[in-house]
């Protein structure tokens, strides 16, 4: 697992209270996760805060699972 | 007329986060209060509080208990108080899990006096420092008065009446009061009703110490600084917490076969119209306030046995308890008087609510909480029964909370032990 994944998922674990194992990278934050379109706003500026990546509003919304998160940060990092 | 009973108690307190620990603590006299640990209080003037204990203090709050992990994270303690007590209510009175249909008629009358200030507070400095891009999108709900109500209502499915009291100090009682009316309206047959509070923080200490109405004199004392109706008293001491009860019509209640507290039957009140912290200096507010509950009620002065006072240990504790006298007769007409917030503190917006539940509990077990540090009783307690330093077994069947708040709003409450 890349070490962006790792971090993603700690984030993901903390901010929506799941367990660990049911964030695999297929899983969707809202169908799978429980997440709410906020939650997925908080999110996202948990990863800008964590990666010192900016996502803009149109990237976000195309966000909507574990993998699009960790591929839009892996691709935009400095 | 549709009769309201109380039929399940919930209460977060600085002296445990069950209603029997809390009400134990009470009677052996424990006092909630001690240094703020929440914070750095080099430079405020108050540095003591009655804080709701941790999970691993003796009698501390486990917010896991009942409130999602993530609510935890998006919303304010005096929220995650609130739904905690609320889940205690229902359980205790068996609805926790209630059928479709009643949830349609089962509502939430939930407030607070102030709502989110820690989180307002912490927001403000990251809109400052890191910009408003980095303000949490669930600042605005994480922080709302009835957002008490608000969750409560999600999590059990409840679809009756939905509403949030906001009269700072007198929150609670107007909260139950309220609520007990839409009841008596038939708007609903069940109605979680009550209040919350969690201000200690840098700016509600701060807030509260400008106004010069928190004891600053006590600092090194922290359970002796909480003193209504003492010579020495200098404030009162900052409390936090909820207190939730299950209010039902009384058929309801009966058919179901519900274990019933008591009945409330009285509800009073008043506005000062006089300043927006100072109380009249005649009480006329608090008096208009006793005698409209004492009316609703049915009841003669001489039938009140307890009654739960505002008592704050401030300068106004006088002013109440020659209001109370002038209702009630110069000897109470009989009824012993404590404050309970010389052992929790003041919970702004939750007292009200959690005294009222103590007027229940007085009522069910026929004993009366004391009112502590009261050593030198201050002129004008001659004669009056204000149980100082330990609780006093009596008969107990009618009680009386008094509520008062800033912006000279005041509220009454008796219940009664149920009668058919």
């Amino acid at each position: 697992m890349s070490d962006t994944a790792d971090r993603v998922k700690k984030i993901v674990v903390e901010h929506l209270g799941v367990e660990a194992d049911k964030v695999t990278e297929e899983a969707s934050f809202i169908d799978d996760l429980g997440a709410d379109s906020l939650d997925i706003v908080e999110l996202v500026m948990a990863f800008e805060e964590e990666f010192g990546v900016e996502i803009p509003d149109d990237a976000a919304e195309k966000i909507s699972t574990v993998s699009d998160a960790i591929k839009y940060i892996d691709e935009n990092k400095g | 007329m549709r009769r309201v009973v109380v039929t399940g108690l919930g209460l977060v307190t600085p002296l445990g986060a069950d209603v029997e620990t809390v009400w134990k603590n009470l009677l052996a006299g424990k006092s909630g209060a001690g240094p703020i640990t929440r914070f750095d209080v080099t430079d405020q003037k108050c540095k003591i509080a009655c804080e709701v204990k941790p999970a691993d203090h003796e009698y501390g709050f486990d917010p896991g208990k009942r409130v999602d992990h993530k609510i935890q994270r998006q919303v304010d303690p005096f929220i995650i108080y609130g739904i905690d007590a609320a889940g205690q209510a229902l359980e205790d009175a068996g609805l926790a899990d209630m059928d479709d249909d009643l949830k349609l008629r089962t509502g939430c009358s939930i407030g607070s006096g102030i709502g989110g200030l820690p989180g307002i507070e912490s927001e403000s400095i990251v809109l400052h420092e890191k910009g408003p891009g980095r303000v949490s999108p669930h600042f605005v709900h994480g922080r709302l008065i009835n957002l008490i109500s608000g969750q409560v209502s999600i999590k059990y499915g409840l679809m009756g009446p939905n509403h949030a009291v906001v009269t700072a100090c007198s929150t609670g009682a107007h909260s139950i009061g309220d609520a007990a009316r839409m009841i008596k309206d038939g708007d609903a047959d069940v109605m979680l009703a009550g209040g919350a509070e969690s201000t200690i923080n840098p700016l509600g200490v701060a807030g509260f110490a400008q106004a010069r109405a928190l004891n600053c004199s006590y600092n090194d004392r922290p359970t002796e600084a909480s003193r209504p109706y003492d010579r020495d008293r200098d404030g009162f001491v900052m409390g936090e917490g909820a207190g939730v009860v299950v209010l039902e019509e009384y058929e309801h209640a009966k058919a179901r076969g519900a274990k019933i507290y008591a009945e409330v039957v009285g509800y009073g009140l008043s506005g000062d119209a006089y300043h927006v912290t100072a109380p009249h200096p005649e009480g006329k507010g608090a008096e208009l306030a006793m005698r409209m509950a004492l009316r609703k009620a049915g009841l003669a002065a001489g039938d009140i046995d307890y009654v739960n006072a505002h008592g704050t240990s401030t300068m106004a504790d006088t002013i109440e308890l020659a209001a109370v006298k002038r209702v009630l007769g110069d000897d109470l007409g009989g009824a012993s008087m404590s404050s309970t917030k010389s052992a929790i503190g003041h919970l702004l917006g939750g007292a009200g609510a959690v005294e009222t539940i103590f007027c229940i509990l007085a009522i069910r077990d026929q004993i009366v909480p004391p009112t502590l540090n009261l050593h030198n009783p201050d002129e004008g307690t001659e004669g009056v029964d204000l149980v100082p330093l330990t609780a006093k077994p009596r008969r107990v069947r009618a009680a009386l909370n008094n509520s008062f708040g800033f912006g000279g709003t005041n509220a009454s409450v008796i219940v009664k032990a149920l009668e058919d």
